[in-house]
C-alpha cells in the first residue's frame, strides 16, 4: 500500500510539471491541452500490450458486474431463495436439495458461487468507485482551498492531513466505520453498511488528493492569468472552479485510478475482517473470508474463485493506473 | 571430535526441548474469557479460565461428577434447611493468605450482590454463616436438596485481598464497569496468573504450593491460552504444531485433524443447547417495520417460526452431523428432560408462511437478528441459515453478528428483539434453566430472559422448586412448567452441540460434558 502511495506522489509531481509547462506555452486553452494529452495517451496505449490486456479484463469485469442481475443464474442476496441442503456443492455439480446446476459450486449456505461473485464484484466496484469519488471531492476541495487561501487555513488543513497520514489508512477506515456504525440506528444498519463503508474508505483516502491539488494550486495561484482574473474582480470560488481546477485534474485522474484499486482492496480487507458488507449480502472480501474457513477441509472453490476475481480486478485497475501515470509523465516519453 | 560435540549438543537441545514441550500446554479456543472477576459473568469460557486459578467448595471432574474441592465433605444437618460444609485445612491463596471460613462467607455474600452474575444460583440461600475457621453452614429458604449442584462454579476469593483492592462489588459488565479483580486473580487453584493480554494471550504457571499435589496428575507446568477466532487459523495452528490443544475444532476439519499424524479428536455430546429468543413482551419492537404492535407477541407467529426452522438441514450442512436437533431448550443430561419435549417440530416453510399471514401479516415483516460470531459452534452460519429459512416463511431478517463481548450485554440489558443464545446446565437440573431463562426478569431471577415473558403463576411454580423435597411433586411441577414453555413457544430451540476437542497424540484428556477442561486433570501418556 505504501508503494502505491509513493507512486501516487511521483505521478503527482510528474504531472504537475507537465501541466505547468504546457500552460506556459499555451495559456488558457484547455481544449488544445486536452487533445494533445489524449493523442499521447492513445499512442502509449496502443504500444503497451499489458495495458490492452488489463483494459480488456477490467472492462469485461465491469460489464459483468453492471449486468449481474441479467447474467447471474441465481439471486444470491435473497436469503429466502437459498436452499441450505445445496450447501457445499462442488463446481459443475447439482445441489442435493434442489437438484439445480452450479458452475462454480456453492458456499456454506447454498449460495451459487458464480452469482455471488458477480453480485459481490458489483458491490466491491460500486463501493470502490463511490469511495474514490467521495475522497476526490473532499480532497480536491480542501486542497484547492488550502492552496489558494494559504495562511492558517492551509496550515490547519494540511496538518490534519499530515496527522492522518501517520496512521495506516485501513486503521482510519476501521475507526470511522466503528463510529459511523455506532451512530446508525440499529434497524438501518444493514442498509447503511454500504454507505458507511464508502464514507470510511473515502475519508481515509482524501489526503493524497488534497496534498497534490494543494501543490498544483499554489503554483497556479502565482501565475499571471490567475492574477489577471483577480484584478478583473472575479470571486475566489469562480477562479478556483474555472481556472485552477482544470489545470490540476490530470494528476487527480491518475491518483483516482490507483486509489480505486486501493479502495477495492480496503473494502475487501474490511469485509474480510467482518466489519464491512453484511454477511447476507457478501462482497468479494466477505466471500474470501467465508472461503478461508474451508481452506483445510477440501471445499477449495469457495475461496479460490472469489480470490482470483479480486486479484484480476485489483491488478487490472492497478496496471491501468500505472500506465496512465507513465503516459502522463513527460520524463518517460 | 567436533562431530561428537555437535551430536551431544543436539541431543542435549532435543532433551531440553522435549521436557519443555511436555510441560507447557499451548491451548486455543475461539473466544476469550470475558473477565477474571469470578462472579461477574456466568459464562462457559469465563468459568473455564477461572477454574484453572480459582476453586469452589466443590467441583465437577472431567466426567461431570461432583467431587470435593475446597470443602472436604458436606451434608444436610438435622434441620433440612441447613447444609454444613467442612473446609480443607492448610490451603493458601496464591498471595500467601490462609484460606478460612471467612473467605467462604465473604465470597458467597459477594456472589449475591446485585452486580453478580451468579446470584440466581444462590437465590434459595437465606444466609451463610461461619461455625468455626474450617466449617460453614448455608441456610436455605426452604429445604434445598440440590444445593451442592449450584456451587460448582462458585469461586472462593480471599476476603482481605479483595477488600484491599476495592473489589468488594463484582464488576458490573452490563454497564461497562471495571475493577481490580477483573484484571488480577488470587485464587487457591492449581495455576497462578502470570500475564494476560485480553483477546490475545493468557499465561498461567503451576502453583508450587497447591494442596492437590498427588491427588491430580498436575503434569502441565505452564498454560499458554490463546483465543483464535478464525476457524481456519485455529485449525492451522493445531496442524502446524503451534498449539497442542484446541477446544472447538471446526466441524468441517474433523476428518482432516483425525487423519493427521500426531493429532487426535476426542468427542462427546455437550451439555449445551442452542436456541433463539424473541422479545415477545414489548409493546413494539425496535427493529421491526410494523408500527404500534409486536408480531412476536402473537403465539401463532412464534409457532410458525418454530416450524420454519429446518433443523435437519442445519445438522446436515452447517453442523456436518455434529449436533442433535431438539425441540426443547435443555440437553438430555438435565433432570426434567423427556423424549416428548425433545421431539423436533416438523419443518414446513409453506405452512409457516400461511400461519404468519393468518396471524395478520400477509406481507410478512422485517426484524433484526443479533447473533454472536465467536461463541458457539458455527453460530454465525446457523444464524444465516435461519435468516434464509425465515425468509421463505415471509419474515425478512437483517442479521447483525458480532463478538460475544458485544452480543451478551444486549441480552442482559434486554435491548435485543431477536437473538441467539446457547445454554449449558451446570446443575444438570431444569430449575437452573427456569431461574435464568423462564422466570420473569427480576433482580434475583430471569437475568438472561430477554423475551419479556411474564407469568406470575409460572414464576411461583419456579420459585417453589427450590424448597420442594418430595421428588415426585417436584418432577411434576417441572413438567408442568416445561409444558407451558413449549405451548407458548418461549424460545426456538435448534440443537444440542456435540463437542470435539482436538489435541496432540499423547495427551490424555477426556472431553468434559460442560466443555470445561480442567488442566490439572491432563496427563501425558508417553
Amino acid at each position: 500500500m505504501s508503494k502505491i502511495a509513493t507512486k501516487a506522489t511521483d505521478v503527482a509531481d510528474g504531472v504537475a510539471g507537465t501541466s505547468m509547462d504546457t500552460v506556459e506555452l499555451t495559456p488558457g486553452i484547455a481544449a488544445r491541452l486536452g487533445s494533445i494529452w489524449s493523442s499521447d495517451i492513445v499512442w502509449s496505449f496502443r504500444h503497451s500490450p499489458v495495458t490492452i490486456v488489463a483494459a480488456l479484463v477490467f472492462t469485461s469485469l465491469l460489464l459483468a458486474a453492471v449486468f449481474a442481475p441479467w447474467i447471474s443464474p441465481y439471486t444470491p442476496f435473497d436469503p429466502a431463495s437459498l436452499n441450505l441442503m445445496d450447501g457445499f456443492t462442488p463446481p459443475m455439480s447439482t445441489g442435493m436439495g434442489s437438484g439445480a446446476m452450479y458452475w462454480l459450486g456453492t458456499d456454506d449456505q447454498g449460495r451459487d458461487v458464480f452469482s455471488t461473485i458477480l453480485y459481490g464484484m458489483r458491490l466491491s466496484l460500486f463501493i470502490g468507485i463511490a469511495a474514490v469519488a467521495f475522497a476526490a471531492v473532499v480532497g480536491v476541495t480542501l486542497g484547492l482551498i488550502a492552496g489558494y487561501t494559504g495562511g492558517w487555513v492551509d496550515a490547519l488543513i494540511m496538518r490534519i492531513a499530515d496527522i492522518q497520514l501517520t496512521f495506516p489508512s485501513i486503521m482510519v477506515a476501521l475507526l470511522i466505520f466503528g463510529i459511523a456504525r455506532g451512530l446508525t440506528p440499529p434497524e438501518l444498519r444493514d442498509q447503511m453498511a454500504i454507505w458507511v463503508l464508502i464514507l470510511s474508505i473515502g475519508l481515509s483516502e482524501w489526503v493524497q488528493f488534497a496534498r497534490t491539488v494543494r501543490g498544483s494550486a499554489m503554483v497556479e495561484v502565482k501565475k499571471d492569468y490567475v492574477q489577471a482574473a483577480r484584478l478583473l474582480g472575479r470571486k475566489p470560488h469562480h477562479i478556483l472552479r474555472k481556472h485552477i481546477l482544470p489545470n490540476v485534474l490530470g494528476p487527480v485522474s491518475v491518483i483516482a485510478t490507483i486509489y480505486l484499486a486501493l479502495a477495492i482492496i480496503t473494502e475487501a480487507t474490511l469485509s474480510f475482517l467482518g466489519v464491512g458488507a453484511p454477511p447476507t449480502s457478501p462482497s468479494l472480501g466477505t466471500l474470501i473470508s467465508i472461503g478461508q474457513d474451508y481452506l483445510f477441509s477440501g471445499e477449495w472453490w469457495i475461496l479460490l474463485f472469489p480470490s482470483l476475481t479480486l486479484l484480476a480486478l485489483a491488478l487490472s485497475v492497478n496496471l491501468l493506473g500505472d500506465w496512465l501515470r507513465d503516459a502522463l509523465n513527460p520524463k518517460l516519453q | 571430535m567436533n562431530r561428537t560435540f555437535l551430536a551431544a549438543a543436539v541431543a542435549t537441545a532435543l532433551a531440553v526441548a522435549g521436557t519443555a514441550d511436555a510441560e507447557t500446554l499451548r491451548w486455543a479456543r475461539a473466544g476469550d474469557s470475558l473477565t477474571l472477576d469470578p462472579h461477574a459473568q456466568n459464562e462457559g469460557p469465563t468459568h473455564t479460565l477461572a477454574h484453572q486459578m480459582y476453586e469452589g467448595l466443590l467441583q465437577r471432574d472431567m466426567s461431570g461428577e461432583i467431587i470435593p474441592s475446597l470443602a472436604t465433605d458436606w451434608a444436610v444437618t438435622d434441620d433440612p434447611t441447613v447444609w454444613r460444609f467442612n473446609l480443607r485445612e492448610g490451603v493458601s491463596f496464591h498471595g500467601g493468605q490462609e484460606f478460612t471460613a471467612d473467605d467462604v462467607v465473604f465470597s458467597f455474600n459477594r456472589a449475591q450482590k446485585p452486580t453478580s452474575a451468579m446470584k440466581e444460583l444462590l437465590a434459595s440461600v437465606a444466609e451463610i454463616r461461619k461455625v468455626d475457621d474450617l466449617t460453614v453452614e448455608i441456610v436455605t429458604e426452604g429445604p434445598n436438596p440440590l444445593l451442592p449442584a449450584n456451587l460448582t462454579n462458585l469461586f472462593i476469593m480471599d476476603e482481605g485481598w479483595t477488600m484491599q483492592n476495592d473489589s468488594e462489588e463484582p464488576q458490573d459488565i452490563a454497564n461497562g464497569g471495571d475493577n481490580f479483580a477483573a484484571r488480577n486473580t488470587n485464587g487457591t487453584g492449581a495455576y497462578i496468573l502470570d500475564s494476560r493480554v485480553v483477546d490475545e494471550r493468557t499465561v498461567l504457571q503451576a502453583n508450587p504450593d497447591y494442596w492437590g499435589m498427588g491427588e491430580f496428575p498436575l503434569e502441565v507446568s505452564e498454560i499458554v491460552f490463546t483465543p483464535i477466532q478464525s476457524a481456519a487459523t485455529r485449525i492451522a495452528a493445531l496442524l502446524s504444531g503451534e498449539v497442542d490443544f484446541i477446544q472447538d475444532v471446526p466441524v468441517q476439519d474433523l476428518a482432516r485433524v483425525d487423519q493427521s499424524d500426531g493429532l487426535k479428536i476426542s468427542n462427546a455430546p455437550q451439555n449445551r443447547v442452542i436456541f433463539f429468543g424473541m422479545n415477545q413482551g414489548a409493546d413494539d419492537l425496535e427493529t421491526d417495520d410494523i408500527e404500534g404492535e409486536n408480531p412476536f407477541a402473537k403465539v401463532e407467529v412464534r409457532q410458525a417460526m418454530n416450524m420454519a426452522i429446518d433443523r435437519e438441514a442445519i445438522k446436515r450442512v452447517v453442523m456436518r452431523d455434529q449436533s442433535d436437533p431438539t425441540g426443547v431448550i435443555m440437553p438430555p443430561f438435565v433432570n426434567g428432560w423427556n423424549e416428548t419435549l425433545d421431539a423436533v417440530p416438523e419443518g414446513d416453510a409453506t405452512v409457516a408462511k400461511e400461519m404468519i399471514a393468518a396471524a395478520g401479516y400477509p406481507d410478512g415483516f422485517t426484524v433484526q437478528l443479533d447473533c454472536p460470531n465467536d461463541r458457539y459452534i458455527n453460530d454465525e452460519a446457523i444464524c444465516q441459515a435461519v435468516v434464509g429459512m425465515l425468509g421463505q416463511a415471509g419474515i425478512t431478517v437483517n442479521l447483525d453478528s458480532k463478538p460475544k463481548a458485544q452480543h451478551f450485554p444486549l441480552i442482559q440489558n434486554r435491548t435485543t428483539d431477536f437473538y441467539m443464545l446457547g445454554w449449558g446446565v451446570p446443575t444438570f437440573d431444569s430449575e437452573y434453566v427456569f431461574n435464568f431463562l423462564v422466570h420473569s426478569a427480576s433482580d434475583e431471577r430471569g437475568t438472561w430472559n430477554a423475551t419479556g415473558y411474564t407469568d406470575t403463576a409460572l414464576d411461583e411454580k419456579i420459585v417453589s422448586l427450590a424448597s420442594e423435597t418430595d421428588t415426585a411433586v417436584r418432577d411434576a411441577t417441572v413438567n408442568e412448567i416445561w409444558e407451558q414453555v413449549q405451548a407458548d413457544v418461549l424460545y426456538l430451540p435448534v440443537h444440542n452441540q456435540i463437542l470435539n476437542w482436538g489435541m496432540k497424540e499423547g495427551i490424555d484428556f477426556a472431553v468434559q460434558p460442560e466443555d470445561q477442561p480442567h488442566v490439572k486433570f491432563l496427563s501425558y501418556s508417553n
